[in-house]
């Protein structure tokens, strides 16, 4: 059967409740479900209830039913909640390896935690699998419904049959002394004035207002689906930048994330805090309290930009595009990049002084500095006095046979192997130098050298970000709180009026929600017509319940 | 099958589609996001140019031709030091078919590079990336780090870690032009 021919003789597609011409109800089933819910859908099938399937609409109906999306939203939520028992992958320290960390500190439970990809939610197969599924389940369900919703709609006839009005939970039936014309008509121009639309037909009447309001669901799924648009350009090559740059006051780096276009100059970072002195009147008494408080955190930074054409590594072409300072908070912006203060390290050593010295006489015979970062073969002191640099360790760490280490390159502990050549020691002295730590590896020096300066710099944690997503983001934002508002503060209110052969009135009201509203109306529309508004029936059962106590109609019975 | 199922048909298969590549396509970026900025094997080497300790400038596009063993190192770097001597011989190995090796340093001074060149003896040409940029470019990570690129400059290979001698030698005979 495909099919379903009511009494009035309209043809009905198969799973259609209520029938689309006259209203009646179609199957025992629809005969006995609450008003309301046949109402949601204006009684019409859903489009995918219907016939013999294959693979196609199998998939097509399991993503187009409500519970399914519920559930999909369930297990989302349930999983974002496990997430959040452990810290997230990015919030371990940064140099503990994740497949141990977990089980390390979190035993079993880590280890599960850490296998299933907890660890790592946002960018774990299945989370993204099922936020897809949730996706998916909103463009399915939505198109399902709103499509037969909107042709219901829009053919909607005046004239319905009883039983319709007689479900209906606002109805009564008249017996009209006057006649029903006159009624009619004044009832139509009552609810005009309260921006109604009125159809007649054969002397029925149809009053609707806010038909608009049904619309608001699909609305914001609308906005929601390109909300999870943006969100999936974000993998897109070049939509997305979130990087991270540490450059030294005085250095020159590529940008991260900009392909090795731009670069980016440190011309100084400062901390600043609060004194006691200058702010006493609006921070003296915490500071007396808590301590220092922070003021600003600064980068000057100047923005330089390779010359088209220039092969990477080539440093001679960098062009000064613009100087910007960085604070917190106050990005500097260029080309849809935006630099962010975010980040410090104070006091690495830039460059050391030593002084040389006669051990016995303590005559100091020149002073000297090493750039650390840029070391020379050899410092002369004087015409006769100079020292040999032969080997520097900027992150010393211990001998292995006999030969100082380095644990990486960045000044953290340095030392140097020296060879001090003078008149006395005309063929050099070997020393060793590190902090705190001195040595003659070559037997007792007659000359020595002494740590006599440091000077050090700060070195400025920057977050590099690009973000072509967020207006897509916005946008979505905005359709989805449009379908909201538009949902939410228009309500669908609509009055039938039949005249039946037998000289009777009938009445019956439906809105989706808010039925104070509907009968507000109502009670202007009938008055000097010399008719009672009609009842609603629930607000009735619900004033007997309640014996006396008047009540708002409740919440469940809504239909959007 | 009626018209109008067949539209309908068609037309659920097409939206289904759409979100299936969409699906698809998230869950590629996302599983393959580690290695999307990387230079990796199959891709055309980007140029540079850097300067060797004599003052001379290298740019990898001169090299068109021949095959460059490109190797990211530092001198802190134990693996790196270890590997060193090695390339040494297999550079003399291989210099005459046709194999370039280019040993990068990443960010450190002069200083520290001449003198570690020295004690090695290093007599390949050894280029300096002060600032990093071409260590970026090629998203090195680790050292050390070495490419191979072929004669036609795509990127055959990228090795992370210490290799052995035999295997430097493997893999210059693997871009030999």
């Amino acid at each position: 059967m495909n099919e379903i021919t009511c009494k009035c003789g309209h043809v009905n597609p198969e799973g259609t409740e209520l029938c689309l011409s006259c209203g009646r109800a179609l199957t025992a089933d629809a005969e006995t479900k609450k008003t309301s819910d046949v109402m949601r859908y204006e009684g019409m099938a859903r489009r995918s209830q219907t016939y013999k399937m294959s693979v196609i609409d199998k998939v097509w109906n399991f993503f187009s039913s409500v519970k399914v999306g519920v559930w999909l939203i369930f297990i989302t939520l349930a999983a974002s909640a496990i997430g959040t028992i452990f810290p997230q992958v990015i919030f371990i320290p940064p140099l503990e390896p994740p497949e141990v960390y977990y089980e390390d500190r979190y035993g079993f439970a880590g280890k599960i935690y850490y296998v299933l990809g907890f660890h790592d939610l946002y960018n774990s197969w299945w989370y993204l699998l099922l936020i897809a599924a949730i996706g998916t389940s909103i463009i399915i369900a939505s198109l399902d419904r709103v499509v037969p919703l909107y042709k219901a709609l829009k053919n909607q006839r005046v004239n319905r049959h009883v039983s319709f009005m007689k479900r209906q939970r606002v109805f009564t039936e008249y017996t009209v002394q006057q006649p029903a014309e006159k009624v009619i008509a004044s009832i139509g121009d009552n609810l005009k004035k309260r921006r109604y639309r009125i159809r007649e037909e054969d002397g029925h009447l149809l009053a609707e207002k806010g038909r608009f309001a049904r619309w608001g669901p699909y609305v914001n799924h609308t906005g929601l689906i390109i909300f999870l648009i943006g969100g999936m350009l974000r993998f897109v090559p070049g939509m997305y930048v979130d990087e991270v740059l540490w450059i030294r006051e005085g250095d020159t780096m590529p940008i991260p994330g900009t392909k090795q276009e731009y670069f980016l100059k440190n011309d100084g970072f400062t901390a600043e805090q609060y004194t006691a002195e200058e702010d006493s009147e609006v921070f003296g008494e915490t500071i007396n309290r808590v301590g220092a408080i922070a003021k600003n955190f600064q980068t000057d930074a100047t923005l330089l930009k390779r010359e088209e054409g220039t092969a990477i590594g080539d440093e001679s072409k960098l062009t000064e595009v613009e100087s910007h300072p960085i604070q917190v908070n106050q990005p500097f912006k260029f080309d849809n990049f935006a630099l962010y203060q975010v980040d410090y390290r104070q006091d690495e050593i830039r460059s050391m002084s030593f002084d040389m010295v006669n051990k016995e006489t303590e005559e100091a015979l020149g002073s000297f500095e090493v750039d650390l970062f840029q070391p020379e073969d050899e410092y002369k002191l004087d015409d006769e006095h100079r020292v040999e640099l032969m080997n520097f360790y900027p992150d010393f760490s211990g001998f292995e046979d006999g030969e100082p280490q380095t644990a990486s390159p960045v000044p953290n502990n340095p030392a140097f192997l020296f060879k001090l050549y003078s008149p006395e020691k005309p063929d050099g002295e070997v020393a060793f130098i590190a902090i705190q730590e001195s040595l003659e590896p070559l037997g007792e020096n007659e000359f020595a050298l002494k740590f006599s300066g440091i000077e050090t710099r700060d070195v400025s944690g920057l977050t590099v970000r690009k973000d072509l997503t967020l207006w897509i983001l916005g946008l979505g934002g905005a359709i989805f709180m449009i379908g909201v508002i538009q949902g939410a503060y228009w309500n669908h209110r609509r009055l039938w009026l039949k005249r039946t052969e037998d000289g009777k009135l009938l009445a019956a009201g439906h809105t989706n929600k808010n039925w104070f509203g509907l009968r507000k109306d109502l009670e202007y529309a009938f008055n000097g017509t010399g008719l009672a508004q009609p009842k609603d029936h629930m607000e009735e059962n619900l004033n007997k319940k309640a014996s006396g106590d008047v009540k708002e109609e409740k919440n469940n019975d809504t239909t959007s | 099958m009626s018209k109008r199922k067949k539209k309908r048909l068609i037309l659920r298969i097409s939206i289904l589609t759409v979100l299936i590549a969409a699906v698809a396509y998230t869950l590629y970026s996302t599983l393959t996001d580690e290695e999307k900025t990387l230079v990796k094997a199959g891709d055309n080497a980007p140029d540079f140019v850097l300067t060797d300790l004599d003052g001379k400038q290298h740019r990898l596009s001169d090299y068109e031709g021949q095959g460059v063993f490109l190797n990211f190192w530092g001198t802190w770097c134990k693996p790196c030091e270890k590997e060193m001597p090695y390339m040494e011989s297999q550079y003399h190995e291989f210099k005459d078919q046709g194999v370039q090796t280019i040993a990068v340093n990443v960010g450190e001074s002069d200083f520290q590079v001449r003198n570690f060149a020295e004690k090695y003896n290093l007599s390949f040409p050894v280029v300096r990336d002060a600032q990093r940029d071409v260590y970026d470019a090629y998203s090195i990570g680790t050292l050390p780090t070495t490419l191979l690129i072929s004669p036609e400059g795509e990127v055959v290979d990228v090795v992370k870690g210490e290799m052995t001698e035999e295997t430097i030698a493997s893999y210059m005979e693997q871009i030999k032009p």
